[in-house]
């Protein structure tokens, strides 16, 4: 079958389930939908060439998923949308019509898909190897042309991190209850989780 | 052109999650869409049609200009590796500060947040 | 939280080992196929998170102090920022100072596609593996673990 095919029937697919979780009453049919979004971009990663993105969206959607339930579950109210506002509902739909117009005007000007022009993407190719020793010619770019931009990254996951570690941690002592369950010596902990 | 439309279309969708509905948790889903939708679009832009491997040297490669000729830009792929995983610490502090909110709250209800109170 | 059950228990036990080695392994070898420091780092954080789930709360209380995957995230970091300002060894920030300049021309020459053939890449990799681990085990300890047990009674007013 013809690659740009089987890209539409996949980026269909994560149309489908992307209106799926933003419709669904039940949340966690919401955060697992998301997910299946998401593993359909992996495979459209894989299908265009960039395996090392496709092993990183997975392993990155799996986790998002886990720190999502985690978040959801075990909330008791799932939806609030019983009397929908009828500005922003239309308001919304008017601003993405347009959106979609303007940029099928847009794109008509762009290079067309299939055919990079690769100003800095030839150089990047034809140098890799040689000066950096690295056969991935990928992370040759990120770690050896661009570091600088994996230092800016490496920035932003340490900040936000440390935010989400800042909002989660309970202020003050922790309760005498928990300081007794903490307290057994290691011996008897290893043969509490050996027996069944 | 079609994919790029479609590219824009899941776009527009998750905005549209983003500022029309009261749940919380489904304003941090529009987030993760609209983040999806931004990183299609640049892996769209760097595929080449009739070459599509992937930049990966392997030793039947000998010159530079065989390995030039076979693979796709690695460009993109840098940038949308640095975006997956700034998504990722993204959606993390998102769920943290939902969590807070529906301690101090008792709801996820956008529009219960935003009344004065007293 | 409490752990799983028995079957999870035993098959966490013997899987967890081939998973964390599969992760090191992507972790490694990031610079000759697909791969790298932050799929690999995920990978890594993901079985440790694996581990916790399957033997619960009271179990990896004893053995992870409350700081444990904080100090892992920041020595991380700051190796990573160590290995660019050991570029200044050679002139530039970042200047990737352990492969001499011509060394690699055509494939034939031996060294090549090996695995401590790319300088500063390796290093590179490993300090963010670690980092990005440590920090994602870190949230989800906080998410789960170290949380109060009447959350209400801990805010500030």
């Amino acid at each position: 079958m013809d690659i740009v095919l089987v890209l539409y029937l996949l980026i269909g697919f994560m149309i489908v389930a992307a209106v799926i979780a933003i419709e669904a009453k039940d949340l966690l049919s919401s955060v697992v939908s998301v997910s299946a979004a998401g593993a359909g971009l992996s495979i459209v990663f894989l299908l265009l060439g960039a395996p090392d993105l496709a092993i990183t969206q997975v392993v990155v959607e799996v986790l998002s998923l886990v720190i999502l339930i985690r978040a959801t579950v075990t909330r008791k109210d799932t939806t609030y949308d019983s009397r929908p506002n009828t500005f922003a509902v239309a308001g919304g739909l008017v601003f993405c019509a347009l959106l979609c117009a303007v940029c099928y005007y847009a794109f008509a000007h762009m290079v067309p898909f299939g055919d990079p022009k690769m100003t800095m993407g030839m150089p990047y190719l034809m140098n890799t190897f040689e000066r950096t020793g690295a056969a991935n010619a990928v992370m040759g770019t990120i770690l050896d042309f661009r570091a600088y931009d994996t230092l800016g990254e490496a920035t932003v996951i340490f900040a936000s991190i440390i935010g989400a570690y800042v909002l989660l941690r309970h202020v003050g002592r922790r309760s005498a209850a928990d300081q007794e369950s903490a307290s057994p010596t290691r011996k008897s902990s290893a043969t509490e989780w050996r027996t069944p | 052109m079609i994919p790029y439309v479609l590219a824009i279309v899941l776009l527009a969708v998750g905005v549209y999650a983003i500022a029309c509905k009261r749940n919380l948790i489904k304003v941090i889903l529009g987030v993760m869409i609209a983040d999806y939708a931004v990183n299609l679009f640049l892996i769209l832009m760097g595929y080449r049609t009739g070459v599509g491997g992937a930049p990966i040297r392997t030793p039947a490669m000998d010159t530079p200009e065989k390995f030039a000729a076979a693979s796709v830009d690695p460009l993109p792929q840098a940038l949308i590796l640095t975006s997956i995983v700034i998504g990722l610490g993204m959606t993390a502090l998102m769920a943290a500060l939902a969590i807070r909110l529906h301690e101090k709250y008792g709801t996820f209800d956008v529009a219960e947040m935003k009344k004065l109170q007293g | 939280m409490r752990g799983m059950t028995l079957i999870v228990r035993t098959v966490t036990s013997l899987v967890s080992a081939f998973i964390l080695l599969y992760g090191i392994y992507v972790v490694l070898y990031g610079h000759l196929s697909p791969g790298g420091g932050f799929p690999g780092g995920v990978i890594l954080g993901s079985c440790l998170i694996l581990m916790v789930l399957a033997f619960g709360k009271k179990f990896v209380d004893q053995i992870v102090s409350e700081r444990a995957p904080y100090l892992w995230d920041c020595v991380g970091a700051l190796a990573f920022l160590a290995i660019a300002l050991l570029g200044y060894y050679g002139g530039q920030f970042f200047y990737n100072v352990l492969v001499p300049a011509g060394s690699h021309e055509g494939t034939a020459v031996a060294g090549n596609y090996r695995l401590f053939s790319s300088g500063i890449i390796l290093p590179c990799n490993i300090a963010i593996g670690l980092k990005v681990a440590a920090c994602l085990f870190g949230v989800f300890a906080v998410l789960s673990i170290f949380r109060p047990k009447n959350p209400r009674e801990d805010q500030t007013p």
